[in-house]
């Protein structure tokens, strides 16, 4: 009865064995088809217009295999650039400082309100990236409430502004990604067996030692995390430097902008995006490895 | 680093100890003295408040009221990291982040303690682990994460260790062997252990000191042995081992024994086992304790007659019989296979005895199975 039904069942197998090995692949197709239309093709043209060189007429350009496109583009763009990691490096402190203490009370001590903080902390992204930047425009910028207070308790003279300086960037930059450093934070955080605190004080760890030795090590991949997906898009952004800055504050996504549809300079401005996205590469890559994170991912 | 309360040392007492979530109370005005060096067991059921007396001493949860001492020093207010107290968590509590080194190293390290790696490789030659210095918990079985947390515990040679549960997660056999070496490390480096389990067989193997918790309070406390053989009140008879408890009513006392009377058949109770405040009595007996012969047979001691066989079950050693009594209620008999004789089958009228030195009796106006559904060994 059994080697009837053994049989029975290897002999139906046979004739779908290559079928099923090439189940995988299929099933892996949508995504596959997805990377190449929309990553690899764009990444290809991308790269091969950063060599190009302009034709005739404005917007045609052919393939020169011109290099020095690099050179140029960093000579000439090398403020922005240092510019924007600084931006990008202060705005990611910053969000870091303000979201740790945030995410911990969110995860430990906020009881029943746990829901509620964490809808407050998504509700920004209910309004749109550049509505949210205006607005600060408006709530930084002269009629705003926050000047009129500084002028008023004297912290400020009258000729003081706030808008069009680095500051407002930074707090620009800081504010947009804060929900993006809080959220991974948060699901670190809340991952901790409270046991573990119990146990580093029942080892004669203070509170302070604890969070030290304790709460911080095992908060490491949400700090990676949210430090990345803060860095990342600040550093590309121009959003902020456009509506918040001046001309002393330019990103170099200001010029990467500028480049395509301003000045129509697409080879200058591939080159640029280029050298920008390695090396951001390079420096998530060497701070991946420093965090040492990859155990406890 | 090292102040009074760090460096205390002797008994752990409690006093008048309280403890309310709410309006439910956890620990009920709770008197205890622990001497030192001893192995202590808190038995009792889920919730009835024997990790949260842990814990108050622990100081991961602060009493209503009364107060914690160690020796001399009032700890119950002190902060966790300035006890001389360490724990074994329930789930080891091992920090993922760290090697078994740094584990065990923690506590050292925090007390600025010179010769860390010393005590450290020691710890770890004690549990036998000293080749899994460099791994990192998750790499260790269940068995080997439990020893690290002793060991993690115990190379800070505390004046109180206390064990939450600590073989819960283990397999039964893993528990066994761990009872002993659990006991043998206690001999070796004579702390004061204060271990809290739901299990019996954990605590009468391990304790010298059992007290058995019920509804926050301590219904009796004593050696395995008195524990079982003299148990105080029928939560204590049920929950530790089985019993039977049968109504009856004191008709005669003597110096030594008392007569009483169970359904019109007279038995004898030593006046030293009779835990009864008035006539009324619930007449105890352990079913290993029965002996069980067909009707007819002839007997001495305790005799009871007029049982049926209900329901006989073999399990290798021995075999446990279900006796239906005349007035309804069902005792359990446990008879050893070492006579030779066949086993009594189903509908069997039996006659059963006992020495009359095994009974014991408690007060007669208690709930006869309190404590009986507590007990995992008595379903």
């Amino acid at each position: 009865m059994s080697t009837a039904l053994l049989q029975a069942t290897t002999h139906e197998k046979k004739p779908s064995i290559t079928k099923k090995k090439l189940l995988p692949y299929w099933l892996l197709a949508p995504g596959i088809i997805w990377l190449v239309i929309f990553f690899l093709v764009p990444i290809y043209q991308l790269i091969s217009t950063s060599t190009q060189t302009q034709g005739y007429g404005i917007g045609t350009y052919v393939q020169t295999y011109r290099f020095s496109n690099f050179i140029d583009a960093i000579t000439s763009s090398k403020a922005q650039l240092i510019r924007s990691f600084e931006y990008a490096f202060l705005a990611t402190a910053f969000a870091l400082i303000i979201s740790y203490p945030l995410a911990y009370a969110v995860a430990f001590k906020s009881g029943r309100w746990k829901n509620t903080l964490l809808v407050l902390i998504v509700a920004p992204f209910f309004c749109s990236f550049l509505l949210r930047t205006v607005a600060w425009e408006q709530i930084l910028g002269e009629q705003g409430l926050v000047i009129k207070f500084l002028r008023f308790a004297h912290i400020m003279g009258a000729q003081g502004h706030l808008t069009a300086t680095p500051f407002a960037v930074v707090a620009g930059l800081t504010y947009n990604f804060l929900p993006f450093m809080t959220l991974p934070l948060y699901a670190s955080l809340e991952r901790i067996d409270i046991r573990m605190m119990e146990a580093s004080g029942d080892l004669y760890a203070n509170a302070l030692t604890t969070f030290r030795k304790v709460t911080i090590p095992l908060s490491m991949p949400g700090v990676v995390a949210g430090t990345l997906l803060t860095f990342i898009p600040a550093a590309g952004d121009y959003i902020n430097a456009e509506l918040l800055g001046n001309p002393g504050t330019k990103m170099i996504g200001n010029v990467i902008e500028a480049r395509y549809l301003e000045i129509v300079d697409y080879p200058g401005a591939a080159a640029l995006s280029l050298i920008l996205m390695v090396t951001i590469l390079i420096l998530v890559m060497a701070y991946v490895k420093r965090a040492g994170t990859e155990e406890l991912v | 680093m090292v102040d009074a309360s760090t460096s205390a040392h002797g008994d752990l007492t409690l006093k008048n100890l309280t403890k309310n979530f709410g309006d439910f109370i956890a620990v009920d005005d709770l008197d205890l003295v622990i001497p030192e060096g001893s192995f202590f067991a808190l038995l009792g059921p889920s919730g009835c408040g024997k990790t949260t007396t842990l814990r108050m001493v622990a100081g991961l949860e602060e009493p209503t009221s009364g107060s914690i001492f160690i020796g001399n020093t009032d700890i119950t207010y002190e902060k966790p990291y300035k006890r001389p107290v360490n724990t074994v968590f329930q789930n080891y509590a091992l920090f993922p982040h760290l090697s078994i080194y740094e584990n065990v190293a923690f506590g050292l390290r925090r007390r600025g303690v010179k010769d860390v790696d010393t005590q450290v490789q020691k710890a770890l030659e004690l549990v036998e682990l000293t080749h899994l210095s460099s791994r990192k918990p998750n790499q260790l079985s269940g068995g080997q994460q439990q020893r690290i947390a002793l060991a993690r515990a115990i190379v800070n040679r505390p004046a109180l260790l206390l064990l939450d549960e600590p073989l819960g997660a283990l397999d039964l056999k893993l528990r066994r062997a761990m009872q002993i070496e659990l006991k043998w490390i206690q001999t070796e480096v004579g702390i004061t252990f204060v271990h809290v389990t739901h299990d019996q067989e954990e605590a009468m193997t391990m304790a010298d000191t059992i007290a058995v918790m019920n509804e926050g309070k301590i219904e009796q406390m004593g050696s395995p042995a008195d524990l079982y053989d003299d148990p105080r009140t029928a939560f204590v008879a049920n929950f530790l081992g089985q019993s039977n408890l049968i109504k009856g009513l004191i008709t005669d006392r003597a110096d030594n024994s008392g007569i009483v009377d169970v359904f019109g058949t007279k038995l004898s109770l030593p006046t030293i086992r009779n835990h009864a405040h008035d006539s009324s009595v619930l007449l105890g007996i352990r079913p290993e304790k029965i002996r069980i012969a067909p009707a007819g047979a002839a007997m001495n001691g305790n005799i009871l007659d007029g049982g049926v066989i209900s329901d006989a079950s073999y399990i290798g050693v021995s075999t446990q019989y279900q006796v239906e009594m005349p007035w309804g209620q069902e005792l359990m008999v446990f008879e050893q296979n070492d006579d030779g004789t066949p086993p009594l089958a189903k509908g069997d009228p039996v006659v059963m005895s006992w020495e009359p030195i095994f009974t014991f009796g408690l007060a007669g106006d208690q709930d006869a199975t309190a404590g009986s559904e507590a007990n995992p060994d008595s379903e």
